[in-house]
This record gives structure tokens, C-alpha cells and sequence, in this order.
């Protein structure tokens, strides 16, 4: 049994290290774990619509629910606009929820809850929008960070607020996820430890083990909840700074 | 007496401007309700994290935090670059609690969501 709260986020390399244009690459947990999440979500979607009954099965009216509501929430706070970056809302939307409840699986690991995994995805989003902004609007882009009706002596310091304020997204996107992930799983692993701690003790120490018991039970309803609420966040942030680079000055 | 008198037959030439200011009227309200729920279910607000406030509380001091730690980071790198120690990191790191400020007020609805598509372009369109 661990008793070390931090242990269960450890990255053990997992086959020999090969050598790859002066780089050692591995194959980690975390690594076994994405892979995982990704054929996890290939089954559900393509085993879910494989089929395509009118009348849909389990799997696939569960298909259709993600596609729906992700869809949704796309076109509410990006607009139909925004509906071309629904493959990529949807991609990012599945595998953060995927990885979250796949982390909640005691004995497995949370992929989410690595920086390095939240900060790519969310400078993946942060690359997107600035690029498609480019792309799109050309220089015009760049209005996103004049805003009108404001008096021209404090303007260069407004221009610099709003730029450090659009510079912070990729790191509050990916800091969030991570950080509820990491405080969730630490939590449960310390109650959890109290429990076997104190059943060490004796039967004194059983009734004592009821306490932390309970709470992992409440936690751990918590911690599902902040695991679908994460990954809804961080889909709808997504969307969010996308509607900004498909409309920079409406 | 007699301004109460003019009154009256001023409103009765008006009425048919009154009746259609309190349809403007009527039709405001209804539009700024609209607009008042909307938010809940997109930008900013974010229906998921409103849910739990837990979830909307960790936003928003996220939200600060980040900005104070981008522009620590961008001062610090500035005063590496230019070598003027410690002014990059002093200015720097007031502007990005500003930034971190503003980010919070603009999550938590204060301010409009964002210039991008909040009112002070509207303003000069309309």
C-alpha cells in the first residue's frame, strides 16, 4: 500500500529508452495511459457508430450525447463559425474526460494531472487561435488589444494589460485542469491513508477508520463531479478564446 | 392648472408615440433578460463551472495567479535580455496583476467578457 500521497504521480519508464535524433524518447506510464485514453474513445465513438440504428443502442445514443452536447456548447460560445474547429473541441473535450475518469480508477494514473500534458493541449489551443486570427484577419488581429472609446494617454498601458491578459490564457487553462486534478487525487490519497492508519491501531482504531472512510466516499463523488466539470471547462474556455480569434472586433 | 391641462392634451397627441415607446420599452427588457441568462450558458460564466462554486472559485484565482506569474516571467526574461535589473521585473509584475485583475473581473462578469466582442467596439459600429 502507498502511504505517500504523491506517489501514484510518478513516471516510471516502462521499455528501454531509444534513441531518436539525439533525444531519448520514452515510453512511460503516462504514455501507456494516453494510449489507452485515445483506443478507450476509438471504441466508444467508432464501435458506438458502427452500427448506425435508428433506434440507437447503449453505446451509440452515448456517442451522440458527446456529439451533441459538445456541439452545443461549440456553437453557443463560437458560434456556426465556429462549428469548422468542432473536430478539434470535441478531440480535446474527449480525451481530458477520458483521461480524468480513467485517473479516478484506483492503482491508475492521471494523465491530466502532469503539467506537461495540460500545457500542451492548452498551447496547442493558445497556437490555434493566435495562428487562425492571423490567418484569418491578417493584421487586423492585432485590434483584439485596442480597445475602442478608451482615452489615448492611458492607451499604451491598456495595450499592455491586454496583452499580458491574452499571454496568461494557455497558462490558467492548463494550471486549472492540472491543479484540480492533482489537489483532487492528493486529497483522496491522504484520507485514504488515514483510514489504513488508523485500522493499524486496533479495533479502537477501526470505528476511528470510519471517519476518513466516509470522507474518500463524498470526495470521491466530488472528485467525479470536478472530473466532468474540468474537462467541460476546459472545452468551453477552448471555444471561448477560439470566438475570439473567428471574431476579433465583431 | 392650466400645465396640468396642456399636459393632458400633450399626451393625448402622444399617444401613439407613448404606446410605441413602451413597446420599445417592453421590448428591451425582454431583450436584456435574454442577455442576462445567456451568459450563464456561454462565455465568461460558464454554465459548468456556475455550477459548483468550488469549481468557479479555483477560476477565478487562477485567473489572478496567472497573470501575476506571466508577468513576473516576461519582466524577469526582460531584465535578462536588457541587463536593467530590477525594472523590467518591477513594472512587469505590476502590470501582470492588472492583467490578472482585469482576467478575473472579465470570468466573473464585471467587465464586458472581452473587447474582442464586448461593447466598446459595438459602441463605435452602433
Amino acid at each position: 500500500m502507498q502511504l505517500n500521497p504523491v506517489e501514484q504521480f510518478e513516471i516510471h519508464n516502462m521499455m528501454p529508452m531509444v534513441n531518436m535524433g539525439g533525444h531519448q524518447i520514452a515510453f512511460t506510464n503516462a504514455s501507456l495511459y494516453m494510449l489507452l485514453i485515445v483506443a478507450v474513445a476509438s471504441l466508444l465513438l467508432v464501435g458506438g457508430t458502427a452500427r448506425r440504428a435508428i433506434v440507437p443502442g447503449r453505446i451509440q445514443s452515448m456517442a451522440e450525447m458527446f456529439y451533441e452536447f459538445v456541439a452545443h456548447t461549440v456553437q453557443s460560445s463560437a458560434g456556426t463559425e465556429g462549428m469548422k474547429f468542432f473536430p478539434f473541441v470535441f478531440t480535446l473535450f474527449i480525451f481530458v474526460l477520458l483521461a480524468n475518469l480513467i485517473g479516478l480508477i484506483p492503482f491508475s494514473f492521471t494523465v491530466t494531472s502532469q503539467l506537461v500534458v495540460t500545457a500542451a493541449l492548452a498551447l496547442t489551443v493558445f497556437f490555434v487561435v493566435v495562428g487562425y486570427g492571423f490567418y484569418k484577419h491578417g493584421l487586423r488581429f492585432l485590434r483584439l488589444f485596442v480597445p475602442k472609446g478608451v482615452p489615448s494617454y492611458i492607451l499604451p498601458a491598456i495595450v499592455v494589460i491586454e496583452v499580458l491578459s491574452f499571454l496568461t490564457r494557455p497558462l490558467s487553462h492548463s494550471v486549472r485542469l492540472f491543479a484540480n486534478m492533482l489537489a483532487g487525487h492528493i486529497t483522496l490519497q491522504v484520507f485514504a491513508a488515514f483510514i489504513i492508519m488508523l485500522a493499524g491501531f486496533g479495533v479502537l482504531g477501526w470505528f476511528g477508520a470510519v471517519l476518513p472512510f466516509v470522507m474518500v466516499v463524498v470526495l470521491f463523488a466530488l472528485e467525479l463531479l470536478v472530473a466532468i466539470l474540468q474537462a467541460y471547462v476546459f472545452a468551453i474556455l477552448t471555444c471561448i478564446y477560439l470566438n475570439d480569434a473567428i471574431h476579433p472586433g465583431h | 392648472m392650466s400645465d396640468a391641462r396642456d399636459n393632458g392634451e400633450h399626451d393625448k397627441q402622444q399617444t401613439s408615440e407613448a404606446a410605441l415607446s413602451a413597446r420599445l420599452q417592453r421590448l428591451g427588457e425582454r431583450l436584456a433578460r435574454d442577455q442576462a441568462s445567456r451568459p450563464s450558458d456561454s462565455p465568461g460564466a460558464d454554465g459548468g463551472a456556475t455550477a459548483s462554486g468550488y469549481a468557479k472559485g479555483f477560476r477565478l484565482s487562477s485567473e489572478l495567479v496567472a497573470g501575476v506569474a506571466v508577468g513576473a516571467g516576461i519582466g524577469w526574461a526582460i531584465d535578462r535580455w536588457l541587463g536593467i535589473s530590477p525594472w523590467g521585473l518591477i513594472v512587469f509584475l505590476l502590470l501582470g496583476f492588472a492583467a490578472g485583475v482585469l482576467n478575473v473581473m472579465r470570468s466573473a462578469g464585471v467587465v464586458p467578457k472581452s473587447r474582442l466582442d464586448g461593447g466598446w467596439d459595438r459602441n463605435e459600429e452602433g
